[in-house]
């Protein structure tokens, strides 16, 4: 058989992000196009991963030109096939903007969001078929744990992990060497690996589409670590909303155990390594590593207190290890290209990359990986493109609902581990929350509190008690009963719900409220002595809006608009709002053509 | 997968076609696709061009461009290796094209009796 020479290669990102933007059209059209065009046998089409680039999706990339379209659709691909595909002129229209030159860049490697990262966990997401472990090997996938298995000790495995001073990206940062040593060091017949893929934070997807877009990347992260321990059996816990993470995660292992590298005598090395997927509902806490084992067990998925460390006592009992997805993604490089150079990126304390996720009021809503110790500014301004709209930066909550916001003032803060910490925040797994000025901070720490309080398991009375009463008087902040002592019961509680609780959810589902009382007292005494809230969010404190006579034109716009027909007047003449009906929903302002309309 | 070496096989089997998701400095060769360049027989010149590098296992881009207004001397291809000027080759059969493959892009010799222009590009 003669296998088909393909001149092009149209890679279409069909990660979570750009799918829900409609690429799975996209790629029927173009199926459909290029084979009215007979160039079916010509042109391949790639389903990828996540460029990271969610913003301007869907994506599109034309290779050998490295070609770059964004926010395509369907009726575009017409236009792609006949001029680029068929008479190799580049469809201009498509291509990305830079929003400050408004220059048109056809190359990849050239947009700015992708020239100030660094890609290491991330390198092959987007540019290679999750769904075919051939294109994996080409870029040299399976041979670092081929050269682990077949050249290296265990123990020179765990070694050259401990050198690389490579720490946990699930958001404690426990280096990840000693983990393992942990776990080696466990006397046990039989031992465990496990991925910890249930990836929980509000706005965090860093692990999915790693998953969606590298799933053998994890795979072979998987098996290096089982041979460093002593393992032979493996579960990636992952949660049942992630329905492609888990299909092709599925794929990959029976490609994976079709090639033998999944099974016996992997490598001709004697190591027998088998993997299951274990699909979890979709709890928080199941995050949390001892509860995460719980529901593997099949019981419910609660926290137990440590020690016994899941190292010496895990899953039914058997030494354990747990690794984060983004931690496993490093492994292959570390072992293949050495310590060295993974230590040689990032800062004294926190090496090589951190994928983040940023979302928010930022305007290239993605995926970004950055060497440890780029500055917030970098990562907001230079790659994320600013706030929206041209607003002005407030905070950045980072952590998700154990981490915490951070203010305009330490935007040059080098981001490691150590120093989020100090500033209040953390690492976490990597999800960045991006707040304008429009953004009202009481009702933020409110939000991430609502959400760890419903997700608090209820076994431990801190937490279960602590953060119901902490939300309590939130809420009453928000809709200004708001009294004094509030504040400082606040951090009370906060503080002896950090010392006492149970697990790390627990510990750390203070800190939002914690850090925004820290950086943002004022909003907080704003809305409890003086009954506003500054930002104009909480609506039972907003002042209702008023217009300036001397600008209304009388167009009446803002009649049309208003939800509780709070607005008289006529045509022409100037408009008057009620401000008693008046429930400062703002909408009235959003449409005004000549601005004439503020809060009062 | 018994062995490394075996794993090593594979990974030069597959290889050769993620080489051109590969963005870096290589010989190029581009063929002028507009609708002159169609109708002149670019596309069986396209794929002669296709079928030879792949015969003689050429690490080389391949790319189409649109019509540069020498319509009357389609088909045209371009080829520019690193460092060197880009040359355009004109009213070229398939035959023609392997000869340009063999003296130009292997040997590096210009095809002086095929070639119609020299770009500063």
């Amino acid at each position: 058989m003669k296998e088909t020479i393909y001149r092009s290669h149209v890679l279409v990102c069909t990660g979570t992000g750009c799918v829900s933007s409609g690429s799975k059209n996209i790629k029927m059209a173009l199926e459909d196009e290029l084979a009215a065009k007979d160039l079916s046998d010509e042109i391949k089409i790639v389903e990828t991963g996540c460029h990271g680039f969610c913003e301007k999706g869907p994506i599109m990339i034309v290779y050998p030109e490295g070609v770059f379209y964004c926010q395509v659709e369907s009726e575009d691909v017409a236009e792609i096939v006949e001029e680029h595909l068929l008479k190799g002129r580049i469809v201009d229209r498509l291509l990305f903007k830079e929003p400050f030159t408004e220059e048109n860049i056809p190359s990849y490697s050239d947009i700015d969001f992708y020239k100030k990262q660094k890609r290491i966990v991330l390198a092959n997401c987007g540019r290679i078929d999750p769904e075919d472990i051939n294109e994996y090997i080409a870029l040299g996938g399976y041979e670092a744990v081929g050269k682990a298995l077949t050249k290296m000790t265990p123990q020179e495995v765990i070694d050259e992990v401990k050198k690389a001073g490579l720490r946990g990206r699930g958001g404690g940062g426990f280096p990840t060497g000693l983990k393992w040593q942990f776990a080696r060091n466990s006397d046990s017949e039989k031992k465990y690996v496990i991925c910890n893929a249930d990836e929980g934070d509000p706005g965090a997807f860093m692990d999915r589409s790693l998953l969606e877009g590298d799933p053998h990347r994890v795979i072979e992260g998987m098996m290096t670590a089982a041979y460093a321990i002593g393992a032979d059996e493996g579960y990636v816990y992952v949660r049942a909303e992630y329905p492609l993470a888990i299909r092709r995660l599925e794929k990959a292992i029976k490609q994976a155990e079709e090639y033998g590298l999944l099974g016996e005598d992997i490598f001709g090395s004697g190591f027998n390594f088998k993997l299951h997927i274990k699909k979890g509902a979709g709890a928080f806490v199941c995050g949390e590593e001892t509860a995460l084992m719980a529901s593997i067990e099949g019981k419910r998925g609660m926290p137990r207190p440590r020690p016994p460390y899941p190292a010496v006592s895990g899953l039914w009992g058997k030494p354990t290890n747990i690794n984060n997805v983004e931690t496993l993604g490093n492994i292959p490089y570390i072992i293949k290209e050495g310590s060295e150079a993974f230590s040689s990126i990032g800062t004294e304390g926190s090496k090589g990359t951190k994928v983040f996720a940023l979302t928010g009021k930022i305007n290239n809503t993605g995926l970004v990986e950055v060497p440890m110790g780029t500055t917030l500014r970098e990562v907001i301004f230079d790659i994320g493109g600013g706030l929206q709209e041209g607003k002005k930066y407030k905070a950045v909550q980072t952590g998700g609902p154990s981490g915490g916001c951070i203010p305009e003032e330490y935007l040059d803060l080098p981001i490691d581990y150590d120093s989020l910490l100090e500033v209040g925040a953390m690492m976490g797994s990597g999800g960045m929350v991006v707040m304008d000025e429009g953004t009202c901070m009481v009702d933020v720490a409110r939000f991430f509190l609502n959400f760890t309080q419903s997700e608090s398991c209820g076994k431990c009375t801190p937490c279960r008690e602590g953060t119901k009463r902490m939300l309590e008087i939130l809420n009453r902040i928000c809709e200004g009963e708001g009294e004094e002592g509030d504040i400082e019961l606040l951090e009370d509680l906060g503080q002896h719900i950090k010392d006492t609780a149970l697990c790390g959810l627990g510990q750390t589902a203070p800190n939002p409220v914690l850090s925004t009382i820290h950086y943002f007292r004022n909003e907080y005494e704003a809305h409890i002595y003086e009954n506003k809230c500054p930002a104009g969010v909480c609506k039972e404190l907003a002042a209702a809006y008023v217009i300036d006579e001397s600008s209304c034109v009388g167009c009446g716009q803002c009649v049309k608009v208003c939800p509780v027909d709070a607005i008289s007047g006529k045509p022409k003449e100037t408009y008057v709002i009620d401000a008693e009906t008046c429930i400062s929903c703002g909408a009235c302002a959003d449409r005004c053509p000549v601005d004439a309309i503020s809060q009062g | 997968m018994k062995s490394l070496k075996e794993l090593k096989e594979l990974r030069n089997k597959v290889q050769k076609e993620m080489e051109m998701r590969d963005q870096s400095t290589k010989p190029e060769i581009i063929v002028g696709m507009g609708t002159c360049g169609i109708a002149a027989g670019a596309r069986d010149i396209l794929k002669a061009i296709l079928e030879e590098v792949d015969r003689r296992n050429i690490d080389l881009r391949v790319t189409q461009t649109g019509c540069i207004g020498m319509c009357e001397k389609e088909p045209l291809i371009d080829v520019k290796m690193p460092g060197k000027k880009r040359i355009t080759y004109g009213n070229l059969s398939t035959d023609d094209v392997k000869k340009i493959i063999a003296e130009h892009v292997i040997n590096g010799n210009i095809v002086k009796d095929l070639v119609i222009a020299k770009h500063e590009d």
